[in-house]
């Protein structure tokens, strides 16, 4: 009885959009049940549907970390049996990455906003079902918002200090929408080409797919956005300050998602991978930064002739120490 | 035999009526457009040609009087009509792979029929940057912008929120204002040299 009832309450977790949501507690619960628990295989078989529509959850007897590849396998050949897959041609394959409800989505950024050393983002939220529409829109989301703070920055150091030159730049947008994506797309390829690699030398865990590696990526940068926006704030030090702490929740995410993957290989591999990881990063962030919100020249300690077009003093009066980096 | 040389519209006819009709049925899009109801008028007879006027117009608009280098200047008209239509595109994709039963066409005219507003903001700005510039001038530029940002959205949603699953209408629609919010950006920094 004691697995079953397990199984159930962990089934009601992966029917939880189906029924409305009883309440946090239990899911966190379910879900610590069903991470703890990787050999859990949820198959839905006609013949196995629990009266009220849950999926059942049959949990091995095993419990051996090494058997997840196998049980990955036999988890996917379930699905594949019961949905028959459609090809890649066919319009239902691509909708199959759209298969998200809000509060799931809103439930995956919340997930990568809190990573927590013990919680893989990969198997407790996005349960091996990534989706698409999440990495596009943030990554789209990003891209704007990045353009957007970038050009009001200028017009905020200019209303300061007239002489600096304003123009509209919108040719940052394509630049910002080109990077994001690039980075969202090739890096995630890159890693999943490597742990593919990899993957002779380590039996026991396998790697994740393309579009977990990806969807892992998309929701990290999420956190980037209010980041972006709280570097309006014309501080240097408040903006390195923030820019630090989204890339540490950022890179965090990551880390603790590929942690369990590559603790199996040699020290010398993690260790590499994991810095590259962060450093690349690390070099996004930065890079926005620079690019986006370029240091403009220091201010004249005599002021400006012709300080008449813009009389509004909405800004503490220009001092030489204030100056936006 | 008036009836089809109504409906045929070939040149060997006299009749200009389907020009009336088409410019008509435009013209009652705007209508439902600008004062939003439950109706099914947009999405039954779908037409492209409100979105095209309306579309060139907002990008006619978006020039600079002056020819500035590239680097520094606003939206080309092409990368406007490229925004319009690719952001129209983009959404009604993602609104169907989320599992609403619009077709494409219909949603491709509804989001291009909503920008309706937001051109009406763009005619707004320009007359009131003809004044001097100041900060009264930026509120009131702000002001009209946020208001029309707000129509599109609702009209929008009005048509649009209906054909989506229940527990996916937020999906849908963040990237309908996300669009809309784009376009207005693009409206506001407007400035003429």
């Amino acid at each position: 009885a004691g697995p079953a009832a397990a199984g159930r309450r962990a089934a009601q977790a992966q029917r939880v959009w189906a029924t409305p949501p009883e309440g946090a507690s239990e899911f966190e619960e379910a879900s610590n049940l069903l991470a703890e628990t990787p050999d859990a295989v949820t198959t839905s078989g006609s013949g196995q549907l629990t009266p009220q529509g849950h999926v059942a959850v049959a949990v091995d007897s095993g419990g051996s970390y090494g058997a997840e590849e196998e049980v990955e396998e036999s988890d996917k050949t379930a699905l594949l049996q019961e949905k028959q897959q459609p090809g890649f041609w066919t319009f239902g394959y691509y909708q199959s990455f759209f298969d998200v409800d809000t509060c799931q989505v809103l439930d995956r950024i919340r997930g990568s906003l809190l990573p927590r050393p013990g919680h893989n983002f990969v198997r407790h939220r996005l349960r091996n079902r990534p989706d698409l529409y999440g990495p596009f829109w943030i990554c789209a989301t990003l891209a704007f918002v990045l353009a957007v703070t970038g050009n009001l920055t200028l017009v905020l150091a200019q209303r300061r200090d007239p002489s600096i030159h304003y123009s509209p730049q919108f040719h940052k947008v394509t630049v910002a929408g080109i990077t994001i994506y690039c980075y969202v797309w090739l890096v995630p390829l890159a890693l999943w080409g490597f742990l593919q690699w990899r993957k002779r030398v380590r039996e026991r865990v396998g790697p994740y797919t393309f579009l977990e590696t990806v969807c892992v990526y998309g929701y990290s940068l999420f956190v980037f956005i209010p980041t972006v926006v709280l570097w309006l704030i014309p501080v240097p030090w408040l903006q390195w300050l923030f820019g630090a702490l989204a890339l540490a929740l950022s890179a965090a995410s990551l880390v603790f998602t590929l942690w369990p993957v590559v603790r199996e290989d040699t020290r010398l591999v993690a260790a590499v991978l994991l810095s590259t990881v962060v450093l690349l990063h690390a070099l996004l962030a930065t890079g926005c930064k620079f690019y986006f919100f370029q240091p403009l020249p220091l201010e004249p300690l005599a002021p400006p002739p012709q300080a008449t077009s813009l009389p509004l003093n909405l800004l503490p009066p220009p001092t030489p120490r204030s100056q936006v980096t | 035999m008036a009836k089809a040389a109504e409906s045929s519209g070939e040149p060997g006819t006299t009749s200009p009526r389907p020009l009336m009709r088409d410019l008509k049925a435009v013209g009652k899009k705007f209508m439902h457009v600008l004062y939003p109801r439950k109706s099914n008028t947009l999405l039954r007879d779908w037409d492209l040609w409100g979105p095209l006027i309306l579309c060139v117009t907002l990008a006619l608009m978006l020039q600079r009087s002056s020819v500035d280098s590239e680097k520094d200047g606003g939206p080309q008209f092409a990368e406007v009509f490229v925004i319009v239509w690719f952001g129209a595109v983009t959404i009604t994709l993602n609104s169907k792979l989320l599992g609403g039963n619009i077709s494409f066409f219909q949603s491709l005219c509804v989001l291009g029929y909503c920008i309706l507003p937001l051109t009406v903001a763009m005619l707004v700005c320009r007359l009131v940057l003809l004044a001097e510039q100041g900060p009264i001038n930026f509120m009131v530029r702000l002001f009209v912008v946020i208001v029309m940002f707000t129509w599109s959205i609702v009209a929008s949603t009005a048509f649009l929120a209906d054909s989506q699953p229940p527990n996916r209408k937020a999906l849908a629609i963040y990237p309908v204002f996300l669009f809309y919010f784009v376009i207005s950006w693009m409206i506001l920094t407007f400035t003429p040299q």
